[in-house]
Order: C-alpha cells, then structure tokens, then sequence
C-alpha cells in the first residue's frame, strides 16, 4: 500500500504539540526550535506541494477547524466547532437507494476497505465570498458510485445528511428543512474532482468539518459540499436542494463559482482568502475550469446558477 | 434619583464604556485576535453595535414620557452621536479593509445589492441628524425644523434593522428581535400622538 504525506506525522503527537505551543510563551519559542525536527503538518506543508498551486498557501488546520459554516451545529461560523463535541461520527452507514440494481446500507468500514484513500489540496469557496485551500483526505465518489450499481437511467445523485438533534443542536431550530440535502448530476458526481472526503490534515474528519464522511466538490460554492452523509439516492429528475429550496432566487442547483454571475447578497468577483488581507479575483469554476468547464458546454449559465 | 443632574454625572462613565468596544477591537484586530477572518469579524461587530445604539435612542424617547425617567433624556445626544460614530466605523472598515478603496466595486455594490442599498441610505440620513446636533444648531434651525430633520431617525432604524434582516442567511430571530423592538417603540408614538390630539396639529 501507498503510504501517504498525511499519514508522516501522527495526528496525537500534532495535537500534543499544539498543546504544548499554548503552554507559555517561552515554551512556545522553543517548541518553534524543537517543532522542525518533526514533520508537522502545519509547519511542512511541502508534504501537499505536489498538488499545491503557486499562488495558493495552505489554511492551518485551526482556521479550517474553528471557522465553518455547518448549520446543523449553530448558523455562526464558530458554532460547529464549538456544539460538535457530542456528534459521534462511528458506527456510520450509508444507505444506497432509488434507481439502483439493488439497494442496500453499507458500513463506511466496508466502503472505506474497497477504495484507495488520497491526499486532495482543494480551494474551498464559500458563496459568501470566502475562501480557504484544504488538504481532504477522500477517495473518488465515482469509487462508491461503481459499488453502488446506479441503472442507466440514473441521471442524478442524491445526498442526505444526518439528522440527529440531540447531537446536532442546530437542528433543533428550523432554520433550514432537516435533514440537509444536496445533488449533483450523474456526469458531475463521476467527475475525478469530486470526493467524498473522510479526513483533513492526515486527520479523521473533525465533527465540525462533516464527520465521518463529505461530499468535496472543489468548482462549486462550498454548501454543495454536503457533510456528515447518510444515504445517496439515485434519480432521474433533478433532485431539491436545501438552500435552493429555502431561496431559489438566491442560491440555484448547479452554484457553480462564477466570477460573473453574481449573487444578489455577495459580489461573486472577488473573495477574501482565509488569513490574507487583500481580497482576490474569484476564478471561474474556482480555477478548475480545465478539467470541468466541458461539463456545462451546453449550459447558460447565467440561468441554471 | 433619575435627576438630570444624576443623568448628567452618569455621562463620562457611559462615554468610556460605550466607547471602550471600539478601542478593544482595534487593538483585537491589531494584534490579530479578531479570529479567523478579521475584517468580517470588525465590520459585523461595529454595525451591530451602531444597531444597538440607533434602538437605543429610540428607547430613551419613550422611557422619557415616564414621569420619573423624565430626564433621561439629556443622554440621548451623546449615545446617539456614538451611534454615528460607529455607523462611520463600520462603513470606513468596508470601504477600506473589505474593498482597499476601489471605489468603482464599493460604487456598484452599494446600487446592486439591496442589503448594501439599505445600509448606506441609512448612513446618508444619520449625517444631518450627527450635524445638527448642537445646542447652536438646534438655536439657529429653531426647534420645530430641528425636530422635523430628527424624525429621520425612523427611516434610519428601520433600513438598519432591514440590512441586517437580509444579510443573515437563514436564522433572522435576532433581526427580528430589533425589527419587532423598533416597531413597538414607533407603535408607542403612533399611540402617543392618537391620545393627545392637541399636540398633533
């Protein structure tokens, strides 16, 4: 087996280390002597340069970890990280149903046995303008797709989160229609790009970032990146999504990142990179244009945002 | 008690600590413990707090017609100035920490985005009630002029409240909370001006 970058240094001994870093101040400079010793993540990043653009820089893990929108966990960006500590992400299973050759409940062991784990350095860019790059730990959705056995017909792919409220303070308020739900066509979900993602930083997936298991899908706005996923369904119709339900106007199936649609809360132009101070040009499909703008060809996209 | 002398003594204290917010998140903003994303984190701090102070004002109006709180109201200027005040801060804060002074952006998002729209005519109208509000002013306007101008204060508070209302995404309760304060606080004058026909002409 490959052994990945992610897997060099131990998440325990990472987390220890920034433990000790808070300690004091005095302690903190010699942890910053004694630290390059070690492989650290945060301070190796060189570990993800391979898939790493120049003009990008890795977040740390704190702002990939502290600053999240999940509403499930509280609709303030400190929330998830902060009411997700009685989430219990294990035992997981994820239902596969609708038009399949037979439908079944997989454990995520058994899924995560069949399919080859690799190191994703993805930008994330959040609708609201806001944008980090994250190193995902995933396998390819395509993977599961093939175990799932979709039937020709399948023409679009269902995703459902979790919905436990006493785990998930957020979803004893609606906010939003529980559970959350997002979908991608047939074509999108095979694409290579997109992940269902299972760790970050060489970690397991933190609860706040979508624990056990997330969708990644690096060319759309980040809440097509649906979190904590319990059941796939395949269909022949395009399925609801729940920002586009809540505001169709607002926020439309596709949300691919679009530099020249813009969104009548946020200018679509530009965005702050997490930790710059300047903003940046948004690229069109968040720069992954190369490998997915043959997907909307046919598409104006203007009208299916 | 509530005399206005007591409400006088009580200014200085209210003017360090209404004004000690500001100074705490420059210096958090400063030395980077304004959290992951600072500017966003300063922008939404200072509008809240202008929020909050606008509601404010509003309140010692109507806390005024109790007989006992009668002189409250000598406090109303200052905190209505420091309304202002951080009106300017928060908007200072998008023009250039959020957008660098590119004024041809900052010029198109305030026209396209309603919730932009909403916050800056209410800036527009806080300028002439913030300019008016010496005693000479009042002295020179007359006091009848002087009051028609600060009835812009409504206006004001309620495209306030609204630029909040429709920049949060799902969850409006605390929106909500200042809208419905708002509203009851401009229900009591309503019901003031019903009750007393003689003052109404």
């Amino acid at each position: 087996m490959k052994i990945l970058g992610s897997e060099i240094t131990p998440y325990k001994t990472y987390l220890n280390r920034r433990k000790f870093i808070k300690g004091s101040l005095a302690s903190a400079m010699l942890a910053t002597i004694t630290s390059s010793a070690f492989a650290n993540h945060e301070s190796d990043p060189s570990i993800y340069s391979k898939n790493l653009n120049e003009n990008d820089k890795l977040n740390s893990y704190e702002e990939i970890t502290t600053y999240n929108n999940f509403y499930e966990f509280g609709t303030h960006k400190k929330h998830p990280h902060l009411n997700s500590g009685n989430f219990k992400p294990r035992p997981w299973t994820i239902k596969i149903d609708g038009l399949v050759k037979k439908p079944q409940t997989f454990d995520l062991e058994k899924i995560l046995s069949n399919v080859t784990i690799e190191d994703r350095v993805y930008r994330l860019r959040c609708v609201e303008a806001w944008s980090m790059v994250i190193p995902w730990q995933g396998f390819q959705l395509s993977e599961l797709i093939r175990m799932a056995e979709p039937l020709s017909s399948a023409k679009y792919v269902q995703f459902v989160t979790v919905f436990r409220p006493e785990e998930m303070p957020g979803q004893q308020k609606r906010t939003i229609v529980w559970p959350y739900r997002e979908g991608l066509r047939m074509d999108e979900a095979m694409n290579p790009l997109t992940i269902l993602a299972t760790g970050l930083y060489g970690h397991e997936m933190p609860n706040q970032n979508g624990a056990p298991i997330r969708l990644v899908v690096p060319w759309k706005y980040g809440f097509k990146s649906i979190k904590s996923i319990v059941e796939i369904r395949f269909l022949d119709t395009q399925p609801e999504t729940s920002w586009e339900t809540l505001a169709p106007w607002e926020y439309g199936f596709y949300a691919n990142v679009n530099p020249n649609v813009n969104h009548p809360r946020w200018s679509q132009g530009t965005e702050r990179r997490i930790g710059e101070f300047k903003r940046r040009e948004t690229l069109m499909f968040n720069g992954y244009e190369k490998e997915v703008a043959y997907l909307y060809k046919d598409l104006d996209l203007t009208k299916f945002y | 008690m509530f005399s206005t002398t007591n409400f006088n003594r009580s200014k200085p204290i209210l003017f360090i600590l209404i004004l000690f917010p500001s100074l705490l998140w420059a210096y958090q903003f400063v030395t980077g413990n304004l959290g992951v994303n600072p500017i966003e984190k300063l922008m939404d701090e200072l509008g809240l707090m202008a929020l909050r102070l606008i509601i404010i004002t509003l309140m010692i109006t109507s806390l005024s017609n109790i007989k006992t709180l009668k002189s409250i109201v000598v406090l109303r200027r200052m905190i209505g100035l420091f309304a202002f005040y951080y009106v300017c801060l928060h908007f200072s804060t998008y023009i250039v920490l959020d957008h660098f002074l590119d004024m041809q952006f900052i010029i198109q998002d305030i026209i396209k985005r309603p919730f932009i729209t909403f916050g800056f005519i209410s800036f527009l109208f806080l300028i002439p009630l913030a300019s008016t509000s010496t005693n000479n002013m009042i002295k020179r306007l007359g006091f009848k002029l002087w009051k028609k101008i600060h009835y812009l204060i409504y206006p004001v508070a309620i495209l306030a409240s609204m630029h909040f209302y429709v920049l949060v995404r799902a969850d409006k309760t605390e929106p909500v909370i200042y809208m419905g304060i708002i509203i009851l606080l401009l229900l009591h004058r309503i019901f003031k001006r019903l009750t007393r026909p003689q003052l109404a002409q």
